[in-house]
């Protein structure tokens, strides 16, 4: 039932977030005033259907601008929504978040690579130098820097935006080049990896969940184990599409809030709040004999 | 102390989208986005 009601949560929020239907018959994209708002997951705003900004798209265009070195605003925003979910956003609210979902479904040999593999660590390399260094610092004559993730990684960008409208816009169909056989290609890899991997993009390449990660220890949303109801089965970790010692680490940056771990626990030892409030553990009774 | 601390963090983080609507960003990014956005694409 709560794997239902989390697809249902990610269905209307993708088509929430994309439902302007006229981009997608006439191969343009909307521009309205929505578009000053940041929606929480990576959405490409050049989606025909999106309503709204995608945080790192925006936050490279203000950094590469020529009249500003770092968005407050959008900085802001990220930090806004982190300290309220963390990567309940990936689990719930992201559209390629459920793309890899679903891809994962599709029949195969599985590959599991534990949460604490270090590659792990390159999306925070990639926040770093694509996201922020190479728009700040490599800039033309103007001042301005390119997007460097949108530009050479983001498959996001290429299946939301890319595809559809080079597909409905003749124009847009006579410019591809290089950089668009390349992004086709990261976006196959990524489809493929998706088949076999559990979200590898997002365990792996996005800057947006490295960020929303490093909120995970102190988002109002969080995980809490039970340390009187815990039996150290580690069903959790085997039922964890991440590989995450959830008895140890429920606030794992590398958690993305499915949930599965709270369903598949013999116990019912791991349960999801929102709030201030830390829950209170009653100390264990000390057995005198 | 957690408890300090998202409250600080929820502050913090409002106060930081006002000064960003102050500076006009908003702008920057309205613009980028209700232009196709030729990197995003793979042809910028
Ligand atoms: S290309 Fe990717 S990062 Fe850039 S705006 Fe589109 S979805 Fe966001
Ligand atoms: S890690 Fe990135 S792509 Fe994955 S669900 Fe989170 S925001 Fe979306
Ligand atoms: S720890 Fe639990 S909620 Fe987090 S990713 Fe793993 S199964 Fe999902």
């Amino acid at each position: 039932m709560a794997k239902f009601k989390r697809k249902i949560v990610q269905v209307l929020t993708a088509i929430i977030t994309n439902g302007y239907l006229p981009g997608f018959i006439k191969g343009d994209i909307y521009r309205g005033n929505l578009k000053r708002f940041c929606v929480p997951g990576l959405n490409c705003y050049s989606c025909p259907g999106a309503l709204g900004s995608c945080p790192i798209g925006s936050l490279q265009a203000v950094i590469g601008s020529a009249k500003y070195q770092i968005s407050f605003y959008v900085l802001g925003t990220i930090a806004f929504i982190g300290t309220l979910l963390g990567r309940f956003v990936c689990g719930w609210l992201c559209p390629f978040g459920l793309i890899q979902e679903l891809l994962h479904k599709i029949p195969s040999k599985k590959v599991r690579i534990s949460s604490k593999n270090p590659a792990k660590y390159s999306k925070y390399l990639i926040l770093l130098v694509f996201v922020i260094i190479l728009p700040m610092f490599v800039v033309n004559v103007l001042g301005m820097g390119d997007p460097f993730f949108c530009k050479y990684i983001c498959p996001a960008g290429t299946l939301e935006a890319g595809i559809p409208l080079v597909i409905m816009n003749p124009s847009l169909r006579q410019a591809i080049g290089f950089i668009f056989s390349w992004k086709v290609f990261l976006l196959i890899l990524t489809i493929i990896a998706s088949v076999f991997i559990a979200r590898p993009f997002c365990r792996f390449i996005c800057p947006l969940g490295a960020i929303y990660g490093l909120f995970n220890p102190i988002s109002l949303y969080k995980l809490e184990v039970s340390s009187e109801k815990c039996i150290k089965c580690n069903k959790c970790t085997k039922t964890c599409p991440i590989s995450i010692e959830t008895y140890k680490t429920p606030n794992s940056p590398e958690c993305v809030r499915c949930g599965k771990c709270i369903g598949a626990c013999p116990t019912q030892a791991i349960c999801s709040s929102f709030g201030f409030k830390e829950k209170e553990e009653r100390p264990k009774e000390i057995e005198i004999n | 102390m957690k408890k300090g601390l998202r409250w600080i963090l929820l502050i913090a983080s409002i106060g930081s989208i006002l000064i960003g609507v102050y500076r006009e960003e908003v702008l920057t990014v309205l613009v980028k986005a209700i232009n196709i956005c030729l990197e995003c694409v793979g042809i910028g």
